[in-house]
């Protein structure tokens, strides 16, 4: 099994990634990036992660995390987190992270606060 | 086993200075400390600390050189799980690495490694070893 998979999903004109596994130097860091550039280029730009089964993350990760970040709103777009599980959501604490990304627990509320 | 049960235990771990050398060292982080009956919170993230220090070692210090070597001990003794990690690079200035949490530095995507090991472990400490190199000694209270 791969470290990371992601499955996409269209829900109007926001893309969901439901995303499984770990988000760690190497596979796992190049999975996210790889995912978010291919978005970016078939012009998707409402992105939401699904980090529910993400189980462990690590300083590249988060650093990918914020790559996308920046990507993403630099194109205009907007890039939200779904269902942090409690340790990613302490090293996003943390790392004062928190305040910079969207963070949502209901898909639902999460999907109606795109512009 | 308690943790009151836990005697002395040593590991020398040796990684050739490649990215896949984290997660076997992770992984061998991960058994040392079930065997030693350390809980699942307090392994969390002495496991995160580890991972960024082993990268360090590989990426930063050897820069990916397979010729180089991550040399890992790890020691439990009552009450303190401690972990040295040596490479064979030529160092850095700890005291000069940034606050990843300053403003300026947010959304900076590299600099948050250092950051975690001393969020996660009760000590850190790097020295310049005579002979070359660099190691970093963390320790966890358990």
């Amino acid at each position: 099994m791969a470290e990371l998979n992601i499955s996409e999903r269209q829900s109007g004109d926001v893309t969901i990634l439901d995303m499984d596994g770990k988000i760690t130097i190497g596979e796992g860091s190049v999975a996210l990036r790889t995912a978010i550039r291919r978005l970016l280029e078939e012009g998707k730009k409402k992105i939401l992660l699904n980090l529910a089964r993400v189980g462990y993350i690590d300083s590249s990760g988060i650093g990918e995390l914020v790559s996308s970040y920046t990507a993403i709103n630099k194109d205009g777009g907007e890039l939200k987190l779904l269902n942090l599980t409690q340790k990613l959501q302490d090293l996003l604490t943390i790392t004062k992270l928190l305040t910079v990304f969207d963070v949502y627990e209901s898909e639902a509320e999460a999907l109606a606060s795109y512009k | 086993m308690s943790s009151f049960n836990v005697t002395l235990e040593t590991t020398e771990l040796k990684f050739p200075s490649r990215i896949g050398a984290v997660e076997e060292a992770a992984q061998a982080v991960s058994e040392f400390l079930t065997r030693a009956g350390v809980g699942e919170d307090v392994a969390f993230g002495i496991d995160m600390a580890v991972r960024e220090a082993v990268t360090n070692a590989v990426l930063h210090g050897n820069k990916l050189d397979e010729t180089k070597f991550a040399d890992v001990s790890l020691k439990i003794s009552p009450g303190a799980f401690e972990i040295t990690v040596h490479d064979q690079g030529t160092g850095f200035d700890s005291s000069s690495i940034p606050d990843p949490t300053d403003a300026e530095n947010i959304l900076k995507t590299s600099g948050r490694g250092i950051f975690f090991m001393r969020n996660m472990m009760d000590e850190v400490e790097w020295s310049q070893d005579p002979k070359g190199g660099t190691t970093v000694r963390m320790m966890k209270k358990i």
